[in-house]
């Protein structure tokens, strides 16, 4: 297989397997030989049936899950290779995670929770990173309520935070899981209009999985998964 | 305003480690569950503390009334033996029945020089040559025989704390002065500045003026004891210029024992400690010390298990969280010494509430448990460094407790802990 050295690509997959052992000989395989570039400023709708495949394969990109086989590049990087401390960093770094269920950390204030990722990467918190977040949460109109407990906020708010979260180290890469599952109308385009925002505005890549086919229609591109295939 | 000590209007305090801050606040919201395993915590201190602080004023106290009445050391002259003298051109024996020989009275060969080099050691506090034998005094038709032991009040004194024992007269020493025991004092019906003649087994007799009555604490003891001057013994038991033994304090009574075998092989003379002259007493101490030793292991093993029994429960409900943590970045790492930090902070937070408990439970105790006379049972004090080590060992048993949860925390496979 050819090295993966192309910079260009925010996300490059190479023949990605993807197989679970639940014992011999049955061997499941999730995915198989996905290939996917995304380029930065992408803003991509990954649809599919439940079931099919999309979660393992944002697990992969997002580096919380290693491919069986096939190559997997971020930012021009062969994360093959890497071990778990690298891959964190990398992780920590370059990607930003957004889930279905907000994941706000319910000990820390709205401010806080978008304070943690760049305080974890740097051991302690500075008034630079005090600043970045607030900016954050008022780009997500959420500053009068930096203080407010996490789990004091209706559901889109906290999405909301979760997404100035997932902002916070500026990743080149936003990893987006149904992120309007849970949302109302209004929330969900909310949220959405905000990634949107993001990405046109940042170059940020994102990967947005949805199973709504409107949303998706105002995607970039979208990609079909299916039974573990790209379509 | 702050929601806490850490938080401010600006945001995260800049001082608080990433690692603190997380381990902090995972507690903070575990609220009952921190609680009440902080309670566990502090009631196993606290009974450590209690129990260590009122076992070793026990002891102290049980020491220092063995010792209060004798020394740490005597240095005794060598028992007298029997050798077996052959006899005839082929070494034959003549004889083969060996008497006994008797232990008569008799000096320390050389003892200044002795005492002198015993004073040089750095473990001796005092040393105070004595002599001692036993005498027959009489008053009308009452006689009892008695110990007579020869003292320098300035040294002796020094050992034996005779003037906190004067219950009549005082502990001066002039040429013919002589303490009495109380009993003595009733049987012969003597009060203070009363003569006494008092008569050695050699013949030699002397008249002695009381001069104070004292009190032992033991019967047999005051019936018996007298104490006179050091020359006025020695004229009295025939030893003009010598004596008998070398009584001598240490500055580390445990070390006693140590100490006397050592002026032993240096001086070739019998010293027995009073850890060997008392070895029920000592036995006993070792064995109180022993259990007590056993207790706060038990104690200290439940409070690890219960620590840890928590911060498993509590990686089983943080599980998401540290799943989110890692998505974040976050190490493995930092995830390990998240939870241990939990660990040592309910170990210490737990000692800290305990040792306010033992303490508080040690006033009460010395408020409640009196002598008839109202005053304290025994005094027992709270040592600062008891508390700066069940500290330090609570906070590091909570380390180590905290070390199984915290790796299964940070081996938690990410996706499955965000799935919950």
């Amino acid at each position: 297989m050819d090295k993966l050295t192309h910079t260009d690509w925010v996300v490059e997959l190479r023949e990605v397997c993807k197989s679970f052992n639940v014992g011999k000989p049955n061997n499941i395989e999730i995915l198989h030989n996905i290939n996917l570039q995304l380029a930065r400023g992408d803003f991509c709708a990954v649809m599919g049936p439940s079931g099919s495949g999309k979660s393992t394969l944002l697990n992969i990109i997002g580096l919380l899950d290693r491919p069986t086989s096939g190559q997997l590049a971020i930012n021009g990087e062969d994360t093959t290779q890497l071990d778990d401390h690298a891959l964190t960093r990398l992780r920590g770094h370059a990607i930003g995670f957004v889930f279905q269920h907000h994941h706000l950390l319910s000990a820390f204030t709205a401010l806080e929770n978008v304070i943690m990722p760049m305080m974890g990467s740097n051991g302690f918190c500075t008034a630079e990173m005090t600043a970045h977040a607030k900016s954050l949460l008022d780009s997500v109109d959420l500053l009068p309520m930096c203080h407010q407990a996490s789990g004091s906020m209706s559901g889109g708010q906290q999405q909301r935070v979760a997404v100035a979260r997932a902002l916070a180290m500026n990743p080149t890469l936003l990893l987006a899981d149904e992120p309007t599952g849970n949302l109302d109308t209004k929330s969900a385009d909310a949220v959405f209009e905000l990634l949107r925002r993001v990405s046109t505005e940042q170059g940020t890549s994102v990967l947005f999985v949805t199973h709504n086919p409107q949303l998706a229609a105002r995607c970039d591109k979208t990609i079909q998964v299916v039974d573990g295939r790209v379509v | 305003m702050s929601a806490h000590p850490v938080s401010s209007e600006q945001g995260i305090a800049p001082w608080i480690p990433f690692e603190w801050l997380v381990a902090l606040r995972f507690l903070r919201e575990g609220q009952v569950q921190t609680l009440f395993i902080i309670g566990g915590v502090a009631i196993g201190v606290g009974v450590i503390v209690f129990m260590s602080a009122l076992l070793s004023g026990l002891q102290a106290n049980f020491v220092k009334r063995v010792l209060t009445g004798q020394a740490h050391i005597q240095l005794l002259p060598p028992k007298e033996i029997s050798r077996v003298l052959p006899l005839g051109a082929h070494n034959v024996l003549q004889n083969s029945i060996v008497q006994a020989p008797l232990q008569r009275t008799k000096s320390i060969d050389q003892w200044q020089s002795l005492e002198a080099q015993i004073l040089k050691l750095p473990e001796i506090n005092v040393v105070s040559p004595n002599v001692s034998g036993s005498a027959l005094v009489v008053r009308g038709e009452a006689s009892r025989a008695i110990s007579v032991l020869g003292v320098d009040p300035n040294l002796y004194f020094q050992i034996v704390p005779m003037p906190e024992k004067i219950v009549h007269g005082n502990a001066n020493m002039t040429v013919n002065d002589i303490l009495i025991g109380t009993e003595l004092a009733i049987d012969l019906g003597l009060s203070v500045g009363d003569k006494l003649r008092v008569s050695a087994a050699n013949g030699n007799a002397n008249t002695f003026l009381v001069s104070g009555i004292f009190d032992l604490g033991n019967k047999a003891a005051n019936s018996r004891t007298t104490f006179i001057p050091l020359r006025a013994a020695q004229s009295l038991l025939g030893l003009v210029g010598g004596v008998t033994s070398l009584d001598m304090t240490v500055r580390d009574v445990y070390a006693a024992e140590a100490v006397a075998q050592k002026i032993s092989a240096q001086t070739g003379m019998q010293a027995d400690s009073w850890i060997k002259t008392n070895e029920q007493f000592f036995t006993a101490v070792n064995a109180q010390t022993t259990a007590n030793t056993a207790i706060r292991m038990f104690v200290g093993l439940s409070v690890a298990f219960g620590i840890a029994s928590v911060l498993v429960v509590s990686v089983i409900q943080k599980s998401r969280e540290i799943g989110i943590l890692r998505a974040m970045g976050v190490t493995r790492g930092q995830i390990l010494r998240i939870f241990l930090l939990q660990g040592g902070l309910l170990g210490f937070g737990g000692s800290l509430v305990g040792s306010l408990l033992g303490f508080a439970g040690l006033v009460i105790w010395q408020q409640a448990e009196k002598n008839p006379d109202g005053s304290v049972m025994f005094a027992m004090k709270l040592e600062p460094s008891l508390i700066l080590i069940a500290l330090v060992l609570a906070s590091v048993t909570g380390l180590i407790a905290s070390f199984a949860p915290a790796l299964r925390a940070a081996r938690l496979d990410p996706v499955v802990a965000i799935r919950g």
